[in-house]
């Protein structure tokens, strides 16, 4: 018998991570990732809860997430191949003019 | 300490690990090695929730299919390793200072206001299965799941159009 | 029968509808007219002036049966404590009377006007007034039926002011020129002078309204004179101070010395109000209102005999001034107000069926004599026309070739119409001998029966004043005769005059019948007019024919007209000849030429001190004290003081806009401090997002 509040506290805790990485990493695909993974603490946390209350509608939603998910990381690394064609770099801190 | 326990225990340890090793890794290739890693323990973590179906799809979608493309994306590009930044000097140090903040604060509220003193089970019976998750898409969720549909099929053609070589 | 009972008391219930008729014309004129033709406008009042004639001849047939006459009531007006005041009409042999008198010469007028305004307005150059003609006729038929049809004196004081309106309008229907046509205010200020004469005798009707509501408590007919003859024994003087305001009120609305000047004045209107307003209808108004009242006069003797006084004075007085007139209307105008001078002097004498027959004989022939003169002048008008037509004829045209001013009214540019107008010179002729009172005509009745009453009820003065005023009467009267219509033409305008058409002429015709036959109404003997009026007077009694006078008048008027023959007729005037008359009388004629000097003696002792008080208050109290003084310096300079010095430098300069130069100032330090954080770094808003987050999860746990 696992406590919930571990879960959750676990799911804090990679949400953490992952918020930090957004923030330190200047590598855009690294702070994908990093939203990968506060994607992923937060499909635990509906997992655990869903669980407890024994109610499947927690799983649904993290199928429709995963499924979100996918079609961001499809768009978002599109994104990132088209700035780096003009670009010709990556790294965000040498983005920060509004137009393209 | 139950075999169950020790089990969360061990397993949330490598998720932690494989997480801040992913935020420490100058390697952007070790970096997605880690959160596949991470990927995996979660895995087993909705396994240990009585979520076998949503499980498979982590292993399957995020680290196969997903985690896949980022080190296509990776080598292809080229980026593995960027230079030292001179711009925002303060932001690291901040940003650790937040985090902390933000980790005192959930801790506080879970163990000290809110006392979820509910404990979970690490069993698997029929009710979360793939048939179940099946039944409750096909009727109750059917129009977002159609939706979702949709949703990607524009990110499928926004990715084609965004890629293409302009003429 | 049970059907002729019941029937009588039907039309007495129609009463309303001498009012609703010519409103509804005057509503369908006003509201349809812009889109119908001129001859469907004329008709349209035409038929309701027609319309309020028949339900008057219904009323006066129900009246012959139930000659008690009633009370119709059409709705609650003024209920306040006791007072109580209706809109009720009062049907009665002398109210329906003046209703058949003012509908059916009135309707007769409107069918005159249908041909006269279409010429005049031509001659005149505005089309357009065609329908407002109407529209103002139909509301004067409205407003002189609800004065003779009110029950009380309020309800009549409203048709007494309506009246006064129409007139004021319909004196001033050319507002922009001059009777000869030119631009001027000279009608408009006619108009004016008719307006504020009548608000003089107004304040008398009012004054008399008040003190009757004071002592009798009411203005309804009935309860007032059932209460006078009381009071009259209690307070003679109030009764007479009621009747004498009345009085006054008579001589503002029928045109008695001292108000009658501004009758002459009123022919700057058309001739068809001339006719209707200022001859037949309107300014008799104050004989019915004498005449309603006659139970309040005939217990004031002494009020009476000023009544009567001064009805013969101005009955003399005016017919010495028409001697010396040469405006053919002008001639009529002075006419009328002798003639309205022998009907109140009747009425003062307590010889109301006298007055009322010589009212609506007058109506007649005075309507038939305007009329007339209404067709001389158009036909002049024409010949004016025809005749600048012609010369202009195959010249270039050139507006101000026949800039010459010409007056068509002017009897010196008259003469020889007998051949030219010999419609117009038959009926002219009726008229003027019904005027003259020669036997049989209308005139001779009516005005013998006022003399007699005048000799028999021992009114010596009053008696021979009327009797010299006659003869005058039938001088002036020759005398336009000739000079109209003898001799030669002295203009050319005259020699190429055109009659009227029928439907000017026609109406004429009827009215000449009339003249001619109007004495039947109350033949010595038969006393039909006033076996009448006794079911509503009931003081009247039969007069008397009495042979000398009658042969006096008679004798009288024709030595008269072989007078004004003598003078004018024997040797016809010729253009730019003296008036015979002047080189006889020299000054006495100048005097009566210029009316007695009476506007000129108003003017000096009256209207220069009013106008020298207006503007002894306009410059020195209104433009130096309140304007100069209060306003600019007090005022303006406080308002000064206040608002530059208070208000803006303390509060607004020190205040107001620090205030907000601060708030500003403060913005713009605060945006300055906060821009570097827009610094285009995603990394650095992720950061924000997050200390957000931060921060309101602690502030919530914080809170509880």
């Amino acid at each position: 018998m696992i406590p919930l509040a571990w879960y959750i506290a676990l799911s804090a805790v990679l949400f953490t991570i992952g918020a930090l990485g957004v923030l330190v990493r200047r590598n855009p695909l690294v702070i994908f990732m990093s939203i990968e993974l506060m994607l992923n603490s937060a499909n635990l946390a509906f997992i655990a809860f869903s669980h407890a209350f024994g109610a499947l509608s927690g799983q649904v939603f993290v199928f429709f997430v995963m499924a979100v998910a996918a079609a961001e990381v499809a768009v978002g690394l599109a994104l990132i191949v088209a700035i780096f064609r003009t670009k010709h770099t990556i790294n965000v801190d040498e983005m920060n003019s509004l137009k393209g | 300490m139950s075999l169950e326990l020790l089990l969360f225990l061990i397993l949330a340890l490598i998720a932690i690990a494989s997480a801040l090793g992913m935020l420490l890794s100058r390697h952007a290739v070790y970096a997605a090695l880690f959160l596949v890693l991470n990927f995996a323990t979660v895995a087993v973590f909705y396994l240990l929730l009585n979520a076998p179906f949503i499980a498979m799809a982590q292993i399957t979608v995020y680290a196969g299919a997903i985690m896949v493309l980022f080190l296509f994306v990776i080598m292809l590009l080229g980026t593995e390793v960027l230079p030292p930044s001179p711009v925002l000097p303060w932001q690291r140090p901040l940003a650790f200072l937040l985090a902390l903040g933000l980790l005192a604060e959930s801790v506080y509220l879970l163990f000290f206001r809110q006392r979820l003193t509910l404990s979970l089970p690490a069993t698997i019976d029929p009710f979360s299965g793939p048939k179940a998750i099946g039944q409750a898409l096909f009727t109750g969720y059917l129009l977002p799941f159609e939706i979702t549909s949709i949703l990607l099929l524009v990110a499928m053609v926004g990715a084609i159009l965004l890629t293409r070589k302009e003429r | 029968m049970h059907f002729s009972e019941a029937m009588p008391a039907g039309f007495f219930s129609l009463a309303p509808w001498i009012v609703f008729f010519p409103l509804l014309g005057l509503l369908v004129n006003l509201i349809f007219g812009k889109r119908l033709p001129e001859r469907a406008i004329g008709w349209i009042a035409s038929l309701a002036s027609g319309a309020a004639f028949v339900v008057s001849i219904l009323l006066a047939l129900s009246l012959r049966e139930h000659a008690e006459g009633t009370r119709v009531l059409l709705a609650e007006w003024i209920h306040i404590g006791n007072l109580r005041l209706d809109w009720a009409f009062r049907v009665d042999t002398l109210s329906v009377t003046m209703m058949l008198v003012v509908s059916g010469v009135g309707t007769l007028i409107h069918i005159y006007a249908i041909g006269y305004m279409h010429e005049d307005v031509r001659f005149k150059g505005d089309p357009g007034r065609y329908r407002r003609f109407f529209v103002f006729f139909n509301l004067f038929i409205v407003a002189m039926m609800i004065l003779v049809g009110g029950d009380s004196y309020l309800m009549l004081f409203v048709g007494w002011e309506g009246v006064g309106l129409c007139s004021f309008l319909l004196i001033g229907f050319w507002y922009d020129m001059d009777t000869l046509g030119r631009p001027s205010w000279a009608n408009s200020n006619a108009a004016k002078k008719a307006f504020v004469t009548n608000r003089i005798g107004d304040f008398g009707f009012l004054m008399a309204a008040f003190l009757m509501f004071w002592s009798f408590g009411s203005l309804n007919f009935d309860e007032v004179f059932a209460q006078a003859p009381l009071l009259a024994q209690a307070m003679p003087g109030l009764v007479i101070a009621i009747t004498l305001f009345m009085l006054l009120g008579v001589s503002g609305k029928s045109a008695q010395i001292p108000l009658y000047i501004w009758l002459p004045d009123a022919m700057a209107g058309p001739t068809p109000v001339s006719a209707l307003i200022h001859a037949a209808t309107m300014v008799t108004a104050g004989v019915y209102l004498i005449a309603r009242s006659a139970p309040l006069y005939v217990t004031v003797p002494a009020a009476q005999y000023i009544v009567a006084l001064l009805g013969a004075t101005t009955a003399l007085f005016a017919a010495t001034i028409a001697v010396g007139q040469y405006d053919i209307k002008k001639v009529l105008a002075y006419s009328t107000i002798s003639q309205l001078g022998f009907m109140v002097a009747a009425v003062g004498m307590g010889a109301f069926v006298a007055g009322m027959f010589h009212l609506v004989t007058h109506a007649f022939f005075k309507a038939l004599l305007f009329l007339s003169a209404g067709s001389v002048i158009l036909g002049l008008e024409r010949g004016h026309h025809h005749l600048a037509h012609a010369t202009h004829h195959g010249k270039e045209h050139d507006p101000h070739a026949h800039a010459e001013v010409f007056d068509p009214g002017d009897m010196r540019n008259m003469g020889g119409l007998r051949k030219r107008m010999p419609v117009t010179f038959w009926l002219y002729l009726i008229g003027t001998l019904a005027l003259a009172g020669i036997f049989p005509f209308a005139g001779f009745w009516s005005k013998d029966e006022i003399l007699a009453d005048a000799f028999r009820e021992g009114y010596q003065a009053v008696y021979w004043l009327l009797t010299i005023a006659a003869f005058f009467t039938a001088f002036y009267m020759g005398r336009q005769i000739w000079l109209v219509f003898f001799g030669e033409a002295r203009h050319e305008a005259a020699a190429h005059a055109q009659e009227s058409p029928w439907i000017m002429t026609a109406p004429l015709m009827v009215l000449a019948a009339l003249s001619v036959l109007g004495g039947a109404l109350n033949l010595p003997g038969l006393h039909s007019l006033t076996s009448w009026l006794e079911h509503t007077l009931e003081m009247v009694h039969p007069g008397e024919f009495i042979f000398p006078v009658a042969a006096l008048s008679t004798v009288l008027a024709l030595l008269a007209l072989g007078l004004s023959w003598w003078v004018y007729g024997r040797r016809p005037l010729v253009a730019g000849q003296v008036d015979p008359l002047k080189q006889a009388l020299g000054p006495l004629f100048i005097a009566l030429e210029n009316k007695w000097y009476v506007d000129e003696g108003y003017w000096a002792v009256f209207v220069n001190r009013y106008i020298a008080l207006a503007r002894w208050l306009a410059e020195k109290v209104e433009w130096a004290f309140w304007h100069e003084w209060f306003h600019d310096t007090v005022l303006v300079r406080g308002f000064n003081f206040l608002s530059q010095k208070v208000l803006h430098l303390r509060l607004d300069r020190q205040v107001v806009d620090a205030f907000f130069d601060g708030l500003a100032t403060l913005t713009g330090r605060i945006a300055r401090r906060l821009s570097p954080l827009q610094n285009g770094f995603v990394r650095s808003y992720a950061l924000m997002v997050l200390s957000g987050v931060v921060l309101i999860l602690g502030y919530l746990l914080l809170k509880g």
